[in-house]
C-alpha cells in the first residue's frame, strides 16, 4: 500500500510540471502587468521600470518560469502585488471561508442524497421515484449563477428573509455567539444553492448503487430470513450502497478548498474564489499562478485519496 | 416420406420469414422511443431550436434596434418580453442569444469529440509510446482546474480587443479543447478491448491499412458511446459557455448570448424591477440544458445498457 502510495505520488510530479508549463504561458498570453493594470496616474515611467525590476516583471519569460518553478518547489508561491503578502497568506487567510460553505454543502448534500436515493431505489418506479428521476435532471442542469440571482431576488430582495450576499452585515461588531449567528445568517442561502446544484448526480449515484444492491442475492436470503423490510434495507443494504460512494470523497477535495468563484462572487462571499476572480482583474500573477497550482495538486491528491478509499472500502480490489 | 421432410423445410422457411432480424441500431431506436422521459427532452429541444433558429424571421423587430421612447417596458402585447434598457425587444434577443449558445454549445463538442475520439482511438490502437504519451497528456489536463483557465483565457480574449464576432469562434474552440479527455479514455478502453477481437485478425489478414483499420473497422464500433458522452458534453459546453458569458468573458456584446443576457442583473435596477430582462435567458438555458441531458440519459439506456451504472 505504501508503495502504491509512493509510487502515485511520483507520478504526479510529471503531470504537475505539465500542468505548470501550460499555466504559466497562458498567463503569459494576458497583455499587460501588475503596473500596468494598477493604473497609478502619479507613476512615472522610470518608477514604473523600476518596479517591473523589483517584481522581476522585466526577465525573459523563460528565466520568469524557472524563477516561479525554483521558488514553488520550496513551498514559496511567491508575494501577492495585491494583498502584499506571500501568496501562501493569501490562500490561508480566505480559504477557509470557501471551506466553511463547501464542508456544510457537502454534509447537508450528501445526507440528502443517501436518503432520497436509496428510498427512490426502495420503490423503482413508484411516484415517488420517478418525481426523484425529473428532479435531478432538472438540478444537474441547472447554471449555478442564474439559481444564485433568484434566490437573491426571492428571498433576499423581495422578502426581505436573508442578507443580500456578504459573510457579516456590514458595521456589525459583534462577537461570540453573535458573530456566528449573523454569519450563519449569511451562509443560508450560497449553502443551500451549491447543494441544490450537487445533491442532483449525488442522488442518481446513491440510487444507482442501491439499486445494484438491493437485486443481490443475500438481500434475498435477509428477506427470507423473514427480517423486517427495515433492517434489511438499512443494515443490509445501506451500508453497502455507501461503499462505492466513499470514493467520491477523494473528488470533493479540490471542491472543499477551491471555493466556489462564480457562486461566491454572486453572493458576495469573500472566498478564494471570489479572491482569484480579483486577481485577474489586476494582473496578480503570483497569486493567479499560485491558486491554480494550488487547485491543481488539490485534484490530483483527491484522485489518489479516491483510489485509496476504493481500495479501503472493497477488499476485492488490490491496489498495486 | 420425401413430401413430410420438405414440408418441415418450408415450415422453417416461412419461420425465418416471420423473425425479422433487428439492427442494433432498430433496437436501439424502439428502447429509446419507449422513454418517455428523453421523448420530451427530444420535443423540447426541437422545439428550442425551431424558435431560435426561426423565430426571429418572424419578429417584427431588428437585433439592434434601439428606441429611447420604449426602452425598459414590461411584457406587453407588443413586446412579449418587455424591453431592455436601450429598447432592444427581449425575446428577440432571448432568440438570438439561443442561436449563439445552442450553436458555441454543439461546435465546441463537435471540436471535442474530434480530438477526443481520434486520440483515444490512436492510443488505444498503437499503445506503448503513443498510448503513454497521450494518457499523461490527458492526465495534464484531467487536473488543469479548467474554471480559472477558461477565466484568464477570456480575460486575454477581452485584452486582445477581439470583435465580439469573432471571438465566438476561440470560445468554441477554448471550450472544445479543454473538453476532449473524457471521451479520449472511454473511446480507448473501448478499442484496446475491440482490437483483440476476431474482426481484427481479419483485418490484418486483408493487410489494410491502419487508418483504415481505425477508422472503418474500430471508430464505428465506438459511435454508441461517442453518442453519448458528445450529447451530454453538449450540455455542459452551454453551461460552460453561460458562465463565462455571465462573468463577462464570453460571448460579449453586442452579440447576445444567454449567459450575457443574465448579466444585466449586475446592474441592480435590472435586478429587482425588470426580471423580465434575465429571467427569459436563464430559464431557456434550464430548459435547454435539461432537455439534453434527458436526451443524452435516454441515449445511454438505450445504446448501451451497461453504461447505465454511471
Amino acid at each position: 500500500m505504501s508503495q502504491y502510495i509512493i509510487r502515485r505520488l511520483l507520478q504526479m510530479i510529471p503531470t504537475l510540471i505539465g500542468i505548470s508549463i501550460i499555466v504559466f504561458a497562458i498567463s503569459q498570453m494576458v497583455p499587460g502587468d501588475y503596473i500596468t493594470a494598477s493604473q497609478n496616474p502619479n507613476m512615472t515611467a522610470e518608477r514604473a521600470d523600476q518596479l517591473r525590476a523589483l517584481y522581476g516583471l522585466d526577465l525573459p519569460p523563460v528565466q520568469q518560469y524557472f524563477i516561479w518553478a525554483k521558488n514553488m518547489l520550496v513551498g514559496n508561491l511567491g508575494d501577492s502585488f495585491q494583498h502584499k503578502m506571500p501568496v501562501t497568506e493569501v490562500i490561508n487567510t480566505y480559504v477557509w471561508n470557501s471551506f466553511v460553505i463547501a464542508f456544510a454543502t457537502l454534509i447537508l448534500s450528501w445526507v440528502i442524497a443517501a436518503f432520497v436515493g436509496v428510498f427512490s431505489a426502495q420503490f423503482q418506479y413508484s411516484f415517488f421515484d420517478k418525481v426523484v428521476t425529473l428532479l435531478v435532471f432538472l438540478l444537474m442542469s441547472l447554471p449555478s449563477f442564474f439559481i444564485g440571482l433568484l434566490a437573491i431576488k426571492y428571498f433576499a430582495l423581495d422578502t426581505k428573509l436573508l442578507p443580500t450576499g456578504g459573510m457579516t452585515t456590514a458595521g456589525l461588531n459583534a462577537s461570540g455567539f453573535e458573530y456566528l449567528k449573523d454569519v450563519g445568517l449569511h451562509m443560508i442561502m450560497p449553502v443551500a444553492v451549491m447543494t441544490t446544484l450537487s445533491v442532483g448526480g449525488l442522488t442518481r449515484y446513491f440510487r444507482t448503487g442501491m439499486l445494484e444492491v438491493i437485486r443481490q442475492d443475500y438481500i434475498r436470503t435477509a428477506r427470507a430470513k423473514g427480517l423486517k423490510e427495515r433492517t434489511v434495507i438499512f443494515k443490509h443494504a445501506f451500508r453497502n450502497a455507501l461503499l462505492p460512494a466513499i470514493t467520491l470523497l477523494g473528488f470533493e477535495l479540490p471542491g472543499l478548498f477551491g471555493g466556489a468563484m462564480i457562486l461566491e462572487r454572486v453572493f458576495n462571499w469573500p472566498g478564494i474564489g471570489q479572491i482569484y476572480l480579483a486577481s485577474l482583474n489586476l494582473r496578480d500573477y503570483p497569486l493567479m499562478l499560485g491558486f491554480t497550482m494550488f487547485l491543481a495538486v488539490l485534484t490530483l491528491l483527491g484522485n489518489l485519496i479516491s483510489d485509496i478509499l476504493y481500495g479501503v472500502a472493497d477488499p476485492r480490489i488490490r491496489l498495486k | 416420406m420425401e413430401q413430410p421432410s420438405l414440408n418441415r423445410t418450408e415450415q422453417l422457411q416461412e419461420q425465418l420469414k416471420i423473425v425479422k432480424v433487428e439492427s442494433p441500431w432498430r433496437i436501439a431506436i424502439r428502447r429509446f422511443a419507449k422513454n418517455r422521459l428523453a421523448l420530451i427532452g427530444l420535443i423540447i429541444l426541437f422545439l428550442m431550436f425551431v424558435l431560435c433558429f426561426l423565430g426571429p424571421v418572424f419578429s417584427p423587430y431588428e437585433l439592434n434596434q434601439t428606441s429611447v421612447k420604449n426602452k425598459n417596458l414590461a411584457p406587453s402585447a407588443e413586446y412579449w418580453l418587455g424591453t431592455d434598457k436601450l429598447g432592444r425587444d427581449v425575446l428577440l434577443r432571448v432568440m438570438l442569444a439561443g442561436r449563439i449558445s445552442l450553436t458555441v454549445g454543439l461546435v465546441a463538442t463537435a471540436i471535442s469529440v474530434v480530438i477526443g475520439a481520434t486520440l483515444g482511438a490512436v492510443a488505444g490502437f498503437y499503445r506503448r509510446f503513443a498510448d503513454t504519451l497521450i494518457m499523461r497528456i490527458a492526465d495534464i489536463f484531467l487536473a488543469l482546474p479548467t474554471l480559472p483557465i477558461l477565466i484568464t483565457l477570456g480575460a486575454i480574449l477581452s485584452d486582445l480587443k477581439i470583435e465580439p464576432s469573432k471571438r465566438i469562434y476561440f470560445l468554441m474552440l477554448i471550450i472544445g479543447i479543454l473538453g476532449w479527455v473524457g471521451l479520449a479514455r472511454l473511446v480507448r478502453s473501448q478499442i484496446l478491448t475491440l482490437r483483440e477481437q476476431e474482426f481484427m485478425q481479419a483485418t490484418e489478414a486483408l493487410g489494410l491499412r491502419d487508418s483504415r483499420k481505425i477508422f472503418r473497422h474500430l471508430m464505428p464500433n465506438t459511435i454508441p458511446i461517442i453518442i453519448v458522452s458528445a450529447t451530454l458534453g453538449v450540455a455542459g459546453a452551454i453551461l460552460t459557455e453561460s458562465a463565462l458569458s455571465f462573468l463577462g468573458l464570453g460571448v460579449v456584446p453586442p452579440t447576445p448570448s444567454w449567459g450575457n443576457m443574465i448579466n444585466a442583473a449586475n446592474n441592480l435596477i435590472d435586478f429587482r424591477k425588470r426580471p423580465w430582462i434575465w429571467i427569459p435567458p436563464g430559464v431557456c438555458i434550464l430548459v435547454t440544458v435539461t432537455a439534453i441531458n434527458l436526451i443524452g440519459d435516454g441515449l445511454r439506456d438505450a445504446l448501451d445498457p451497461k453504461m447505465k451504472s454511471r
